[in-house]
Formats: C-alpha cells, sequence, structure tokens
C-alpha cells in the first residue's frame, strides 16, 4: 500500500519531487488537458514499469538507459496513435506534448530508481501511484488555470460573464504562478503537520 | 567480445520486439486515423465555404459547386516543411484562382507559443480575401498590400513557410486545372 500512497502525497512527483516540468508548465492550460496528459503517463509510466521490472535480470547493465529509453518511447508512440485515432480533439491540443512524455524524467526516473530494483508488485504500484499523483497535479492546475483564465472548468462556465478573467493564467506566466503558490500551499501543510 | 555480443543482440532484440509492436498498433490504427483526417478536412472546408453545396473530389482538389450546380471555387490540400516538421493546410480558393477565402491548418509541429501561433485566428485571417498574385508575401512589418500577410513576432520562419506552401500549391494548381 506505501507505494501507491507515497506518490499520491508524501513523494508527489510535481508538487515534492519537482520532475517534469516541462508537461506540468505547458499542457495545463485547461483542467482536460491536463487530465488527459496525466492518464497518458500513467498508461506509460504503468506499462514501461512492468516491462522493465520483468526485464531487470536480463538487460545488461551498461545499455540499460538506452533499453529503457526504447521501451518508454514504445508505449509513448502507442499512445499517440491511440489518441489520434480515437481522440483526434485531444490529441491536437496536446500536439508536440504527447511525443515529449519520452523525455519526462518522472517515466525514466521511475524506471531507473525503482521499476529495475523491485518486484513487480511493488513496480506496478509505484507506478500507479506516481502516475496518478502526476494526473491529480495537473488536473488541479489545469483546473485552477482553466478557472481563472477562461471562467470554465471542463468547458462548463462556472464564473460569472462579467468576471474579468485573467488573461496571464492561460499564458505561459500563469503556468509559473499557480506551480508556485501550490508548492508553497503544500509546504505549510506538511510543516504544520509535522509540528 | 563476449560483452558486445550480449549488449548488441540485446538492443537489437529490444529494438525489433518493439517495432513490430508499433507496426501492428498502427496497422490497427491507421485505418480510423486517415478517417479522422477526412473528416477535418470536410469540416474545414464547411467552415471556410459555408456557401458550397456539393463538394467534388478530383485527387487532393475539391470542386465548390453552389446550388445550382455554379463553380464556387476550389479547397486544396497543401503540404511542405515548417520549422520543425510538415504543415499541411487546406485552402479555399476563388474560381479564378486569383484570391483566397481562407485557410485552415490541418496538421503542424511548430514551437507551442510561437510557431503554433499559425493556427490561431490572429494569423489565419490574414488569409481571407488575400491577393495571390503575383504572389503572396511575407512581411516583418505591417501588410501594406493586398497580397501580403504580417509574420508573427518570433516565429518568422513558420510563417514564411506557411505563404512558400502556398504559393507554390497554388502554382502547380494553375498547371492542374489550365488556368
Amino acid at each position: 500500500m506505501r507505494e501507491i500512497v507515497k506518490g499520491l502525497w508524501d513523494e508527489h512527483p510535481i508538487f515534492r519531487q519537482l520532475l517534469g516540468m516541462c508537461p506540468t508548465l505547458a499542457v495545463t492550460t485547461s483542467a482536460i488537458n491536463g487530465l488527459s496528459m496525466g492518464l497518458a503517463v500513467v498508461f506509460v509510466l504503468f506499462f514501461s514499469s512492468l516491462v522493465v521490472s520483468v526485464m531487470k535480470k536480463i538487460v545488461p547493465h551498461q545499455v540499460r538507459i538506452a533499453i529503457y529509453t526504447v521501451i518508454i518511447a514504445t508505449f509513448v508512440t502507442i499512445v499517440d496513435i491511440f489518441l489520434k485515432a480515437n481522440f483526434p480533439q485531444i490529441s491536437r491540443a496536446l500536439g508536440p506534448y504527447v511525443p515529449l512524455i519520452i523525455v519526462n524524467c518522472i517515466i525514466l526516473g521511475r524506471c531507473e530508481a525503482f521499476a529495475s530494483k523491485h518486484s513487480i508488485g511493488k513496480s506496478l504500484r509505484d507506478a500507479l501511484g506516481m502516475g496518478i499523483g502526476f494526473s491529480w497535479g495537473l488536473f488541479l492546475l489545469g483546473a485552477i488555470r482553466e478557472i481563472f483564465g477562461a471562467r470554465t472548468l471542463l468547458g462548463i462556465q462556472i464564473l460569472p460573464q462579467n468576471y474579468d478573467r485573467l488573461i496571464v493564467m492561460i499564458l505561459p506566466a500563469g503556468a509559473f504562478l499557480v506551480l508556485g503558490f501550490l508548492v508553497a500551499i503544500m509546504n505549510q501543510i506538511e510543516a504544520k503537520a509535522k509540528k | 567480445m563476449k560483452e558486445v555480443i550480449k549488449i548488441t543482440t540485446s538492443l537489437t532484440l529490444v529494438c525489433l520486439i518493439c517495432a513490430l509492436a508499433l507496426a501492428l498498433v498502427y496497422g490497427v490504427a491507421k485505418v480510423k486515423i486517415e478517417l479522422n483526417e477526412k473528416k477535418m478536412i470536410q469540416d474545414a472546408i464547411i467552415r471556410l465555404a459555408p456557401g458550397a453545396q456539393r463538394i467534388e473530389r478530383l485527387n487532393e482538389i475539391y470542386k465548390l459547386l453552389a446550388d445550382n450546380g455554379k463553380l464556387e471555387g476550389y479547397a486544396f490540400l497543401a503540404q511542405g516543411q515548417g520549422y520543425q516538421g510538415k504543415i499541411k493546410i487546406l485552402s479555399v480558393i476563388d474560381s479564378n484562382l486569383k484570391k483566397l477565402v481562407g485557410i485552415e491548418i490541418i496538421e503542424s509541429v511548430e514551437t507551442p507559443g510561437l510557431g503554433a501561433k499559425i493556427q490561431e485566428d490572429e494569423f489565419r485571417n490574414q488569409f481571407k480575401e488575400l491577393n495571390t498574385l503575383p504572389a503572396i508575401e511575407c512581411v516583418k512589418e505591417e501588410a501594406k498590400k493586398d497580397y501580403q500577410i504580417k509574420a508573427i513576432t518570433g516565429a518568422t520562419v513558420s510563417s514564411r513557410a506557411v505563404v512558400s506552401i502556398l504559393n507554390k500549391r497554388i502554382e502547380k494548381l494553375k498547371e492542374e486545372l489550365g488556368k
């Protein structure tokens, strides 16, 4: 159980480890974009961890990173093709960020630091925890930016039309601002919990 | 030596298996992807030329006809190299091939926030009613002539790419249609 829970809070990939900043900042212009990127990462992380954990005894040490990268790239390309075939809208919105999951350091990080050293069951739980943690982080960021930047959440209007929307929220600067506030809030909660 | 063989075979094997898996997945998804693109092109034509009642297809060119069969214009696909990769554009042009009705970007992988702005209305709207004679021109300052468009600041390469892709295709279109 610990393997799942740690990714959701204690070792949260975005707010605690500050990994995978490129997709975190770039795609969270709306809640649905954040969520779909998160789910794509869950899929890639889950299957890459599975394969890496299964192969951990037979992969030659010197070329392990190259092999992990090929495995990750394969699953990412599968996600890319799947989105193009079934969700063309989301595929267009995410654009080049889907292929960029390949270089998302959360995935290579979990494969190298965890899946290649632990049992299959543990690796899968770790991948799920980290992936879901990453997803809720992206969803929260996307939701906040969408609410204040476009007055909507998941495309449904929730702030009145006469509310002045903050354009900065859907621009890159808004991503940094919201991320900074969220990390600060998490640190505050953590500090209080320790006392 | 033994080490080298071990490394080479393991890498080759992994790559082979991955390539096979991808080929299988793509084989299954290909039909759907092509269907999606077809639908996107159809939708784009309807958005750009809402007046067209009938669409006839000749290879990559679409003839747009009014209710009474009168030729209203053509829609055509054009593609070429952008800053990072292929740009695919659907454009609608009048029946004399002199004035563009509008363009839509069907596919592009330009830099998000810079080159990707070629998909936004602000850039695309410049092509509405744009003269294609003598040729479309991309300028850095405000467009003064009716055949000029203003490049996106910081994304001159992507803007120029769109213009040159269109110019080349329109030239070819003239030959193909004998106009």
